[in-house]
């Protein structure tokens, strides 16, 4: 009798199998994922979940019985049937037991719902985005260095033990000092072995004997592999080029903008910051919010606190101006903008929003993304309800006349998912704009 | 409670360390030796958390299985049902191996535990080494090391050949597996030997590849003869019921690895084949020495009459068997029937009425129960356990009838219930229910046409007129035909009259 406690084994053990089921369903599973995505929270964006995906992609098939024919059932509660009676055709199948029959896999239902966790509901969701045009690459030291071989050494971790060379070094060090070999000892083993019991040798023996203590002395005294042999696999770091990039979030929280309104906006930042930080090691975000005037704000300050004014956009853009010129030389960095805002500007201000992203932020982007927010109420009519506000018909000019800008609106929580998809989705990206 | 009767008990509330596993164990083995007088292999309890159990669940019960994404399907299904409190986890996993090893769950109270060790590793234990079926058929000294081998093989193919190439192969496999076993034993299996095998196999496998290909140009040059005809499906052990067996040895297009493969699949499915055919009975056996366990340990004060209520509790729903218009009828509960009828066969042996002396003359009245119950654990399988134990009083009591369902008539037809009438019609039927044989489609490789096209000839032999269901009967003989690698014929042929059903012809994706 043997009691093992297994509980502290490593666990996910089934984790490969995992693996192998998702990468198999892949394409359900992707699918699944952004049907369900439409209906979360974004809250909840950061979480895992349960998804469903079609159960005939994923069959295991069998050979069973089909419908049809004779079948023969012994059931157990007989309350009232006496032999030869005759009872209606259940609806759904033969003779109550016959349910589960047809699904050897234990599961009847037409789909196959399973649990995600965060990171797989992300991978997934993320899988196919990317920032465009990510050009601009650089050399920065000490982040995310390739190892790679550089010669040996005499000290090292054990796992670095380079073995091939250590044994030719004590093979030359054996060589070099003479150790006896292994085969002249038996030899002279041997010998002895012949001679002994012969009188008339018994002096070649004696002679024999001494040479054998000497090779064996010698043996001792000079190991097979000594300290001095051990040679470890040496490693340098090497640092290596990556892509830089900055990403700008711009949001509007003036007056103008309802509760709702920053909601939505706050939640596309949210998705935005996720997928930077799991995609992207080397993105560096900058947080800006303006009402009448701009400020560069911390990731708290932009997601949490509340603030109220009129409404400037160029503020925004001036301030992104001057953050560029301080910190992020378009040289260098790979520069990307989402901005956010209801659409609403002070009037005269249009113009020098539209002077100041065509002639300084725009050159310096690789990607500028327009995201404007409307009420919830508004839904009905796809595309334009109120006609074009301000700063959309500004930007409408700007796409026209072939700036990379891509424009979206989204006026309900559930269009969240999808147009940060299309913003985001790898390629034809700019073309997009006016969808 | 006096003083000296708590010092007699095994633990008390519902903690319990490996101490209390210890006692309870030797307390149980006590009971389980000189009592019941049964006989075991050395037991391995090994204590796993709610997530290794669903892992368990997932790889059909074996410790270290291969890879294959489907258990990764079968673990999140399970996971997600688990979730939603849709479904508790089994308090134990049992491997019929030698040491027996049981599972037991550290979330069970000490209560759970007494039970479980009792159930698993007297219960199933004891059936395990005793039950001819298992003796003869399955290999319990060799089996943690073939699944061993299994793994680290299918791993190493994996490296050689690539993952999907692996994963195609299992796909098959998987599909066939039921038919991947042999019904009528030749010898007994050696798992320990297989390794060597491996080996050994791939000269095996080059004479069969020769005899297929040599026959080739005799039967262009000359008319066959009926000789010659039945002389090479002997070669070939034609017809036969084991397709795995058939496409290891004969399928002309295979890789000496893609045969190992298949041969891992088919052993696997040939030791839970006894499984299949017992559950009734081994569950029986289990159920009802756990009962008699923790009796007789509450009997002598070993454990207190709070612990013997939770036993109960626990007892009494895995035994529940709802009755055919409930709500929650999915079937005869192997539980229930199991230890209906094992209690039956002891009051039978002990306490018989007039219809039992007439029904069970070897047994009735013989007043021990245990030499009785061991000799049909050792003898029996579940159809032939039925046919012969199931009483006229159990049949009553459960109440059980026998419907018949010709879905070319409007109505079901009562055939038989429990009376005077139908008591021997009933119990057939019932026992005709749990053989495999009888109720998995009966498909056999029948021919390879190897002077046309090489097309291989499978019979399903249809009977009651039950055809397969045509959709998976497809898919899987897509599987068939990637494995043999030419095209696949499946007939469906009445059993009786010989005339033909239905054809399906496949052709191997190229």
């Amino acid at each position: 009798m043997q009691i093992l406690d297994r509980r502290l084994n490593p666990s996910g053990r089934s984790l490969p199998n995992r693996q192998r089921f998702l990468r198999r369903a892949k394409s359900l599973v992707q699918e699944a994922v952004r049907d369900a995505s439409v209906k979360r929270d974004i809250r909840s964006a950061d979480e895992g979940g349960e998804v469903s995906i079609p159960l005939h992609g994923i069959r295991e098939p069998s050979f069973h019985h089909g419908g049809g024919g004779i079948r023969d059932h012994v059931l157990p509660g007989n309350k009232e049937y006496r032999e030869g009676d005759e009872i209606p055709r259940p609806p759904g199948g033969g003779g109550g037991g016959g349910g589960s029959e047809g699904s050897p896999d234990g599961s009847g239902e037409d789909n196959f719902r399973f649990v995600l966790t965060r990171e797989e509901f992300l991978s997934l969701f993320l899988d196919d985005l990317e920032l465009p045009d990510m050009a601009k690459r650089r050399l920065v030291d000490g982040t995310d260095p390739i190892w790679h071989r550089a010669g040996y050494s005499v000290s090292g971790s054990p796992a670095n033990l380079a073995l091939a060379r250590t044994m030719r070094n004590s093979m030359s060090r054996r060589i070099a000092l003479k150790r006896p070999k292994p085969d002249a000892v038996q030899a002279l083993e041997a010998e002895i072995a012949a001679l002994e019991g012969d009188p008339e040798q018994a002096e070649r023996v004696l002679a024999l004997r001494a040479e054998l203590e000497r090779l064996l002395q010698r043996t001792r005294l000079i190991p097979w592999i000594d300290p001095i042999d051990v040679r470890y696999r040496r490693f340098e770091p090497l640092p290596r080029p990556v892509a830089q990039a900055v990403m700008f979030c711009l949001m509007d929280v003036s007056g103008s903008m309802t509760e709702d309104m920053k909601d939505l906006a706050k939640r596309f930042y949210t998705l935005l910051f996720i997928f930077l930080q799991r995609r992207y090691k080397h993105v560096e975000i900058v947080f800006i919010r303006h009402t009448h005037e701009a400020s560069e704000v911390d990731e708290e300050t932009f997601f949490h606190s509340r603030e109220t004014g009129g409404t400037l956009v160029s503020t925004a853009l001036e301030e992104m101006q001057k953050v560029v010129a301080d910190r992020y030389p378009p040289g260098e960095w790979n520069i990307y903008a989402a901005q956010a805002s209801d659409g609403d500007n002070a009037a005269g201000d249009s113009q020098k929003t539209a002077r100041l992203l065509v002639d300084t932020i725009l050159p310096a982007c690789q990607y500028y993304a327009y995201i404007e927010v409307g009420r919830e109420g508004e839904h009905g009519i796809p595309g334009f309800p109120r006609g074009p506000t301000d700063l959309w018909r500004t930007y409408e000019a700007l796409v026209t006349a072939g700036a990379p800008l891509a424009m979206k609106k989204v006026r309900h929580r559930r269009e969240i998912f999808p147009v940060f998809r299309e913003l985001f989705a790898k390629r034809g990206v700019l073309e997009g704009a006016n969808a | 409670m006096s003083a000296a009767l708590d010092d007699r008990l095994l633990y008390q509330g519902a903690d319990w360390d490996f101490g209390t596993l210890m006692r309870i164990h030797d307390a149980c083995a006590e009971i389980a030796g000189e009592e019941l007088g049964l006989d075991w292999y050395p037991n391995r309890i090994e204590v796993i958390s709610a997530e290794q159990m669903l892992d368990a669940y997932a790889s059909t019960g074996l410790p270290l299985f291969y890879r294959h994404w489907s258990f990764g399907k079968h673990f999140a299904q399970h996971e997600a049902l688990y979730r939603r409190g849709l479904r508790g986890l089994a308090y134990e996993i049992v491997i019929n191996s030698d040491p027996c090893v049981s599972y037991v769950m550290e979330e069970n109270t000490a209560t759970l535990q007494a039970l479980v060790i009792a159930h698993a590793a007297f219960g199933h234990n004891h059936f395990f080494k005793s039950n001819r079926l298992f003796r003869e058929w399955t290999d319990a000294k060799g089996i943690l090391d073939y699944l061993e081998f299994a793994k680290g093989y299918v791993q190493s193919c994996e490296e050689q050949h690539g993952e999907p190439a692996v994963e195609r192969i299992l796909d098959s496999a998987h599909a066939l597996m039921n038919y991947g076993v042999h019904r009528h034993r030749r010898r007994a299996p050696d798992l320990q030997s297989e390794q060597k095998r491996e080996r050994e196999r791939r000269e095996h496998d080059e004479r069969m590849y020769n005899v297929l290909w040599s026959t080739l140009p005799e039967k262009t040059a000359t008319p066959t003869t009926r000789g010659d005809e039945e002389r090479r499906r002997a070669l070939l052990q034609l017809p036969q019921e084991n397709i795995l067996y058939f496409l290891e040895k004969s399928a002309p297009r295979l890789a000496p690895w893609q045969r190992e493969i298949l041969r891992i699949v088919r052993n696997v499915a040939q030791y839970f084949l006894p499984q299949r055919q017992t559950k009734v009975m081994n569950e029986g056996c289990a159920t009802y020495v756990h009962h008699r366990i923790l009796n007789r340990l509450h009997d002598q004060g070993r454990i207190s009459d709070g612990s013997l209520l939770e036993a109960l509790h626990s007892h009494t729903s895995v035994i529940m068997q709802p009755e055919f218009d409930d709500q929650r009828y999915s079937g005869m509960n192997p539980y229930a029937l199991g230890f209906a009828m094992t209690t039956d066969i002891a009051r039978i042996a002990t306490s018989p009425t007039e219809e039992d002396h007439e029904w069970f003359p070897d047994f009735a009245g013989c007043g021990d129960a245990m030499p009785v119950l061991r000799h049909a654990w050792s003898e029996f399988r579940d159809e032939s356990f039925i046919l012969q134990f199931l009483s006229p009083k159990l049949m009553r009591d459960l109440k059980l009838f026998h419907v018949l369902d010709d879905t070319a008539q409007p109505v079901l037809r009562v055939e038989a219930m429990h009376d005077e009438r139908g008591y021997r019609r009933l119990r057939r039927a019932l026992a005709r229910q749990y053989d495999p044989a009888l109720t998995d489609p009966d498909i056999q490789v029948m021919d390879v046409d190897l002077s046309g096209d090489r097309r291989l000839i499978l019979e399903h032999r249809v009977t009651a007129g039950r055809l397969l269901e045509e959709q998976e009967a497809r898919q899987v003989l897509r599987h068939l035909a990637s494995l043999w690698g030419y095209d696949v014929l499946l007939r469906e042929v009445e059993q009786d009259s010989g005339a033909s059903l239905r054809e399906h012809a496949v052709s191997p994706p190229r």
